[in-house]
């Protein structure tokens, strides 16, 4: 085997890679700003295109397409290759994914602060672009699973699965979500209406989550994971286990959205139920992860990537314990509406998928380069940044969601509602001053991360990182 | 080493065989969407208006949304408040203020009676909404005069001085397009709002020289409106 020489397409993955942190500091930093808005609104500037309402979904698009799409296609480009021991079935084709999902960027970026929406969270994008979503879509996805097929290897390695799980379900979500009639080139009109387009948003808004920024960063995390600490993955039959009820439950999650709403009791409830049930997956994973480590945890003082992957993972274990426990009737009552939401996502998306994320491409970017990172020491310092950010963020979330659910619903002696609504947007401002302080300090661990990655590339001579990489198991 | 069954035979197979994994994901991933989505186009009770009939507007042949009147049911958007309803969706209202009332006690003495499925039936796309960082709006409509919601959206602050909402002043500038408003009643039409062909003709007129602020004025002071509840009735079970 030592002496195979398989030539794989990184080139794309590599530009991947940098995009995917290239879009980090940008979402990151207009995360900031909408935060600061609703501490400070003179910041609006009564410019349309800067107002809150607009740039939230650009916000929301940047990390999760632009930034999370970026980091998926490099991981599983990279993934899919070492793992079957094959390069790409086209790395043309993989080329075209590049450019048409940086297209895809681009045209958020300028129709969004427009205000073209289609006001489905997550889904914001009109007609057009959905369109070219779903192409560039298929083309990752059709490339991914024939390189699946024609892997060198008797088996289909696990995080596969993960990846191969995500695009199917993304694909099923964002055309059923997206179905809309046209009635110019940048206004449509979903075909769906009330109830049950309600449910059809968050039956894709849910997955968005547990399919895109869950499943197939637990890609991520079953290739990167054991690579960084060199060890095998805990238990196979666990993956096993956590693959097949995670892709089983997740899409009957979305229902716990609209409990209490006008969408029936059965409908919610079985969500609700479903919910509870998925912290035997989510924790048999997050486990998974962890005792990965076991025997190896010494490296945790030396290897900072390695420290990224297992807060991620300890990250990954706290919100899927405290989704489920937000699904529960009684829980929602209280934190639907609020900030708390806000928080669970954060937990999430800041403290599980920007953390492995950091993992993989900090793993990556020195075997692509074939090179040490530029400076260890900014690595440490991005780690802390990125923890401390998060941890601030999410607590001034969670203080000020519970706050605002009890003001809502607090009586006086009277028996008269306590609060006016007003009363309880005064009482956040501190909260949310701390949640834009909190950002701006993960938003700095990002620009950190940025420059550490960009000073790797210069110093790295090119001939270096062109040398083919020898085949490991 | 390679022919030896780490698991089952099943996932063995699975395991070695990409094109029979990637149907077995096709058919897993959909079942809960099929049986959480399907029965809502179904299933009778989920509308409240095939137990409660009066909750819709009984329009009679010839009459046109302009003889409506508040309380006699729901009934699509007058081009003005679809006009206004587009601004709406436009400047992400949605992500700041809800439209669904929970039936709980602080929900209906701080915003009214809760909301009914019936009462988004024309809503394409839905605004229920996630996040009240501002209050819910379901019901709105009559709480307030014309004259504050036009104070309010140009300078939020200078009637509620907490409020982190932005300002709207180019509200106040836009003109509503009327030839693309009857573009979009007609899409409206399609996907199942019940407009005559009537409605859509009138509508570039009724529109005529109106800003983009009357348009959200007359959206939001529709909202919940429509439907006149009765103290003590059950409109879902």
């Amino acid at each position: 085997m030592g002496t195979t020489q398989v030539k794989y397409d990184f080139e794309v993955v590599k530009w991947f890679s940098v995009m995917a942190v290239v879009y980090l500091v940008v979402g990151t930093l207009i995360g900031v700003y909408i935060a600061s808005e609703l501490a400070w609104p003179f910041l609006n500037f009564d410019i349309p295109q800067i107002s809150f309402g607009r740039l939230r979904p650009l916000h929301t698009n940047a990390v999760i397409f632009a930034f999370g799409g970026c980091t998926l296609m490099a991981t599983a480009f990279y993934s899919v290759q070492r793992t079957g021991s094959t390069s790409l079935w086209s790395n043309k084709m993989a080329w075209l994914t590049f450019w048409g999902w940086n297209l895809v960027i681009v045209s958020a970026v300028i129709t969004l602060p427009l205000g073209l929406t289609q006001s489905k969270e997550y889904a914001e994008l009109e007609w057009p672009i959905d369109i070219l979503i779903a192409a560039v879509w298929l083309m990752f996805s059709f490339n991914f699973m024939m390189t699946v097929a024609k892997r060198k290897t008797s088996h289909i390695y696990v995080s596969n699965w993960f990846f191969m799980g995500m695009m199917v379900m993304i694909t099923y979500l964002h055309v059923v979500n997206s179905l809309a009639i046209p009635v110019s080139l940048f206004k449509s009109y979903s075909v769906f209406s009330g109830v049950q387009d309600a449910m059809i948003q968050w039956w894709w808004g849910h997955n968005a989550v547990g399919f895109y920024l869950t499943a197939g960063f637990l890609g991520i995390m079953y290739y990167f994971v054991p690579k960084q600490t060199g060890r095998p993955i805990f238990s196979y039959r666990l993956s096993v286990l956590h693959f097949w009820t995670l892709m089983f439950g997740y899409v009957w999650l979305g229902a716990h959205h609209l409990q209490y709403t006008a969408l029936p009791d059965w409908t919610g409830s079985l969500g609700a139920a479903v919910s509870l049930a998925m912290i035997i997956p989510s924790w048999g994973g997050a486990m998974n992860g962890m005792m990965t480590l076991s025997g190896a945890w010494d490296k945790l003082r030396t290897d900072y990537i390695l420290r990224f992957m297992v807060v991620s993972l300890a990250f990954y274990a706290m919100s899927t314990f405290e989704g489920p426990v937000m699904a529960v009737k009684t829980v929602n009552a209280l934190s639907h509406y609020t900030d708390w939401t806000i928080g669970h996502v954060h937990s999430g998306a800041l403290g599980w998928v920007v953390m492995i994320s950091a993992g993989a491409i900090y793993h990556m970017v020195t075997r692509l380069w074939n090179t040490e990172m530029f400076s260890a020491k900014l690595v440490n310092l991005h780690f802390w940044m990125a923890t401390v950010g998060a941890v601030i963020y999410v607590t001034a979330m969670w203080v000020s969601g519970i706050m605002q659910g009890l003001m809502w619903r607090d009586y006086d002696e009277f028996g008269t509602l306590s609060y006016t609504f007003a009363e309880s947007v005064a009482a956040m401002h501190p909260y949310y001053v701390m949640r834009a302080v909190g950002g701006l300090i993960f938003f700095s661990g990002a620009v950190v991360m940025l420059f550490n990655v960009l000073m790797t590339i210069r110093s790295t001579s090119p001939a270096s990182s062109m040398r083919a990489i020898p085949v490991t198991p | 080493m390679a022919d030896k069954i780490y698991s089952t035979r099943l996932q063995d197979k699975l395991e070695r065989n990409s094109f029979l994994m990637l149907i077995m994901l096709m058919v897993l991933l959909s079942v809960g969407g099929l049986v959480e989505i399907v029965p809502l186009f179904y299933l009778k009770d989920t509308m409240e208006h095939n137990q409660h009939p009066e909750v819709l507007w009984q329009r009679k042949p010839g009459m046109t949304l302009a003889d409506w009147k508040a309380g006699d049911g729901v009934r699509p958007y007058t081009p003005l408040e679809q006009a206004g309803r587009d601004v709406y969706i436009r400047e992400g209202c949605y992500l700041c203020h809800s439209q669904m009332i929970r039936p709980f006690r602080d929900e209906k003495e701080r915003y009214g009676h809760y909301s009914l499925a019936s009462e988004s039936m024309y809503d394409h796309p839905f605004q229920w909404g996630s996040k009240r960082t501002g209050p819910d709006l379901a019901r709105v409509g009559g709480k307030y005069s014309d004259e504050w919601h036009i104070s309010h959206l140009l300078a939020p602050r200078s009637v509620v001085p907490e409020s982190v909402m932005p300002n709207y002043p180019w509200l106040e500038k836009n003109m509503i397009d009327g030839e693309q408003l009857t573009k979009n009643l007609r899409g409206l039409k399609a996907v199942g709002v019940a407009y005559s062909d009537d409605d859509i003709a009138r509508a570039q007129a009724e529109v005529q020289g109106k800003t983009e602020l009357q348009g959200v004025v007359a959206f939001l002071q529709v909202l919940g409106t429509m439907v006149k509840f009765e103290e003590g009735k059950e409109y879902r079970d």
